[in-house]
């Protein structure tokens, strides 16, 4: 049997794995699969506290994550093809129009 | 020590297929490299005894999200962004907080006690089908929240139509 302790630790190292990914690349396109990569993580987790607490309602919590997920992703996507037709840039230091 | 073993093995390559994925330079290849991590969460998913979530996660993440990651990629022509630097200024004050988080998490995890297991059971759950019991709860005490759901990929279907729409 493998301790429930392990899960987090993995869970946690992907989350964070994710968090330094968004934090350091300039692609929007990969800071967007940072953030698919911190809901897996975070989906892992709950699936893992649902099969040791022997409890169904973290697989419940599962879908809709993955629920927001899709959204996420079809929404940021689309921002992403307006944002590139308008100004050709998808890294974020080119993108400076709110900068004061 | 076998199940032990199987950890191991999945550990290892997400976290190293994780890390592979945030320093890519080609965005292809990070999405491609994502489909791997997204079959071991899959697998890790099975060895929780999470069958249907595991067949999600193949034909939602797989199938559908990371085509569509892909399709972006194809569209925008991203050749001069292959060749232009890939990390921020910034990046050593990232890691740093990001080591930092993570090991309050691995101090704070120390501490966990477990609380109460519920009903479900493995044998309660193979008595009554897993995906049959997911559904019960989905559809009976999780019913406001599942039509809500449905309610947000509404609006991302209409958000993304009008933000990907020519201005005429």
């Amino acid at each position: 049997m493998v301790p429930l302790n392990w899960y987090i630790g993995l869970s946690s190292v992907i989350f964070m794995i994710g968090v330094v990914g968004f934090l350091i690349r300039r692609n929007i396109i990969v800071m967007l699969m940072s953030i698919e990569l911190m809901l897996n993580a975070v989906n892992i987790s709950l699936v893992a506290f649902s099969h040791y607490l022997q409890d169904l309602r973290g697989q419940i919590l599962v879908f809709f994550v993955i629920t927001v997920a899709a959204s996420e992703a079809a929404i940021g996507l689309a921002i992403l093809v307006a944002l590139y037709k308008n100004k050709a840039a998808v890294h974020t230091n080119e993108i400076t129009e709110m900068k004061g | 020590m076998l199940p032990r073993l199987f950890f191991g093995y999945f550990a290892i390559v997400m976290t190293v297929l994780a890390l592979v994925i945030i320093t890519r330079k080609n965005p292809v290849h990070s999405v491609l490299w994502m489909l791997v991590l997204f079959f071991h969460v899959a697998g890790l998913y099975l060895f929780l005894n999470a069958e249907f979530l595991a067949a999600v996660q193949i034909i939602l993440y797989a199938g559908a999200i990371l085509v569509l990651f892909l399709f972006v990629v194809m569209m925008l022509n991203l050749r001069e962004e292959i060749v232009s630097e890939r990390f921020g200024g910034a990046w050593p004050l990232g890691v740093s907080v990001g080591a930092f988080i993570l090991v309050l998490i691995f101090l704070s995890t120390g501490n966990f006690v477990q609380g109460p297991v519920g009903k479900y059971s493995i044998e309660a759950i193979r008595a009554e089908t897993q995906v049959k019991a997911v559904g019960t709860l989905l559809y009976t005490e999780y019913l406001f929240p599942f039509e809500v759901a449905s309610l947000i990929l509404l609006i991302a279907i209409v958000g993304a139509i009008v933000l990907a729409k020519k201005r005429s």
